[in-house]
């Protein structure tokens, strides 16, 4: 259990106040001067010692990525671009933080911005987080009217500017080349990678993207020594976490907690425990609505962090638990899941687009028990045919959550398809393939 | 992918006032010179705020010769976005959440209660003309579920009595505030009173 000196997010349900006032009482902007002055090579080893992953759903070690950052500014400006396009269903910890610990962003933005070479910062929030952004906006120009950004920030002699971006809705945004596509002006679709936008990104410069959360933790890291993060948690997945714990449990909640702190334990702990008892819990979603999800059985013993939920063949993501209950039916709510995806496609890559839609349609089927067992093939076929054939992970994104479904809840899937076919009861079902066989003529 | 309606009828012309012109002049500001199409979005936004919370063809028009751009490359980016709305809005603009977190937690009541109340389908106008409802995808306050937002406010913990109150008090024309409805702090746990032998309420 993570001990309260050891908390890195003091203020996550603003009982202490967001103004600067009150978080440079927190430590915030403490020794930002020297810290920088240390120099970019320290503030990168520092990071990679620290072995902070990203916050934001893939895991990959920030450190390194800044790294990736050419040494000397050419001729092309870099950018920082910070994504809180926090869209992913079950998470809601970037929320928090730009309501309630704003200064922590920012400082970290200047920190990132200098490490990496950048004097620009987009923060790119999304569109429904007006209040949020507004917030920002505020805490932004406390920064500024005490000389902590623009030119000479805080006194470190960097000059370092921060600006906000609305999203508009969409989903793929939190796709770091989506939302680089996004800042410029066109469609929020995925580039091609590589070349990787740490050498060529937003306006074709050398751009580095991080998640609000990564980015609002290495000013801790940084006063504190990446030895104290790594004592956290356990070897290559270190440090503490926001965990947002939703669904069928007494009391959902926020909660910041060391790495691979068991399941059971956070459910039981923070959450209330599930809704009708331990015994009453059917399935998690570990980590956002794009993770693949996990039986009971799993649920009693495993530990949250990246790599014990990847041998559970699921994922860490974003840590947006979602806790289904016996009370619901796995099907509508995988079912759900699904139609989200179909929604939320931008319609670049053809087995996405498509592969979602039919997803949707054959779970939405299998809800109202009109599905075949040949459907089910069927579907397991599609998930196989749109994962790994699309340009960003959105395609694995929308295909995990069905293939965790058929993977540990076939029985409740067969169950639903005890229809006959559907070409023996003449229905009118759209988009089947053997629809034209409905006809008298052509069966 | 989602599906757009642009409105049959629409205003002939579209300039943005002066109010709105100055908030552009600050935006453009933001981004270098020669990749002023990043104030593409900024500018929708703009345009649908000043235009009664939706965008005409004409802005779309406006904004593609401010920032020379092809009209087709402004009309993409505001069918793209789910935000833009291309038809009108009630003047409150109920958006009901009901990805998996928030209908586990029972959004199709909240659904239920705005047919009965405000329209028996979604997107269309109420009787009176002050409010229409629509289903939207994850609002990212899972924590929060049930949950819907009113206009730019995120309105967290309902269930059926609230959301019929919330939505009573629009028709009074007098909003109700925003936040969580079974008076929690943001997203602290409820029955939990101390995190890590701390007090945290």
């Amino acid at each position: 259990m993570l001990k309260e000196e050891n908390k890195i997010f003091k203020n996550l349900y603003n009982n202490l106040g967001w103004e600067i006032d009150k978080a440079i009482e927190r430590d915030d902007w403490k020794d930002t001067k020297e810290i920088i002055s240390k120099g970019k090579e320290w503030i990168i080893n520092e990071v990679k010692t620290s072995e902070l992953r990203g916050r934001g759903g893939a895991g990959f070690s920030t450190g390194m990525k800044w790294s990736f950052a050419p040494k000397k500014i050419g001729s092309r400006p870099h950018y920082l671009v910070i994504n809180a396009d926090e869209s992913e269903p079950g998470t809601c910890k970037d929320r928090d933080i730009l309501r309630f610990e704003p200064q922590k962003l920012i400082e970290g933005c200047l920190i990132a911005g200098y490490a990496t070479g950048a004097h620009i910062c987009y923060i790119y929030i999304r569109g429904e987080y007006s209040f949020e952004g507004q917030r920002l906006q505020d805490a932004i120009d406390q920064a500024y009217k005490k000389n902590f950004l623009g030119e000479n920030a805080c006194g470190s002699g960097w000059d370092f500017d921060v600006h906000i971006h609305y999203g508009a809705g969409a989903y793929i945004c939190g796709e770091e080349t989506a939302l680089l596509e996004s800042i410029e002006g066109n469609k929020g679709q995925p580039r091609l990678k590589p070349p990787f936008p740490a050498l060529v990104g937003l306006y074709g410069c050398p751009t580095i993207v991080n998640n609000v959360e990564t980015i609002a933790v290495v000013p801790t890291i940084l006063r504190r020594g990446g030895k104290w993060f790594a004592s956290l948690g356990r070897p290559k997945n270190t440090g503490t976490k926001i965990f947002c714990i939703s669904g069928n449990v007494n009391s959902p909640c926020n909660v910041e907690e060391e790495m691979g702190i068991p399941l059971k334990e956070l459910i039981n702990t923070y959450a209330g425990g599930v809704v009708g008892g331990w015994d009453n819990l059917q399935a998690v979603i570990p980590g956002g609505s794009s993770m693949p999800l996990l039986p009971k059985k799993i649920c009693e013993t495993i530990k949250m962090d990246f790599d014990s939920l990847i041998e559970n063949k699921s994922g860490l993501g974003t840590a947006g638990i979602v806790v289904i209950n016996k009370d619901q039916d796995i099907v509508s709510c995988m079912a759900r899941i699904a139609r989200f995806y179909k929604h939320e496609s931008c319609g670049q890559c053809t087995p996405c687009r498509e592969g979602s839609g039919w997803m949707w349609r054959i779970l939405n089927r299998a809800t109202k028990g009109e599905t075949t067992l040949s459907d089910i093939d069927l579907l397991e076929d599609v998930t196989k045919q749109i994962e790994g054939h699309t340009i960003c992970a959105f395609g694995e994104g929308s295909a995990w959550p069905v293939q965790g479904l058929l993977r540990h809840f076939r029985k409740e899937v067969d169950k639903k398809c005890s229809n006959d076919p559907l070409i023996k009861k003449k229905k009118d079902v759209p988009y089947l393939i053997d629809q034209h066989l409905l006809e008298k003529k052509n069966a | 992918m989602s599906l757009k309606k642009v409105n049959p009828e629409q205003p002939k012309t579209f300039e943005f006032n002066e109010k709105t012109e100055n908030i552009a002049q600050e935006i453009l500001k933001k981004y270098p010179e020669k990749n002023k199409k990043s104030a593409v979005m900024p500018f929708l936004y703009l345009a649908q705020k000043q235009n009664n919370n939706w965008i005409p063809l004409a802005a779309i028009k406006y904004i593609s010769k401010y920032l020379s751009m092809p009209y087709i490359s402004v009309y993409e980016v505001a069918t793209f976005y789910s935000m833009f709305n291309l038809s009108p809005v009630g003047k409150y603009f109920i958006q009901v959440c009901t990805t998996t977190p928030c209908m586990i937690r029972g959004a199709d009541k909240i659904v239920k209660v705005c047919k009965e109340k405000i329209s028996d389908k979604k997107d269309l106008i109420s009787k009176n003309g002050e409010c229409s409802w629509t289903e939207v995808e994850c609002l990212g306050a899972c924590v929060n579920a049930p949950m819907m937002q009113i206009n730019n406010d995120y309105y967290e913990d309902l269930d059926e009595k609230s959301t019929a109150k919330i939505i009573d008090s629009i028709f009074r024309d007098k909003l109700l505030k925003p936040g969580s409805y079974r008076g929690r702090k943001n997203t602290s746990p409820e029955n939990v009173k101390t995190i890590n032998g701390r007090e945290h309420a």
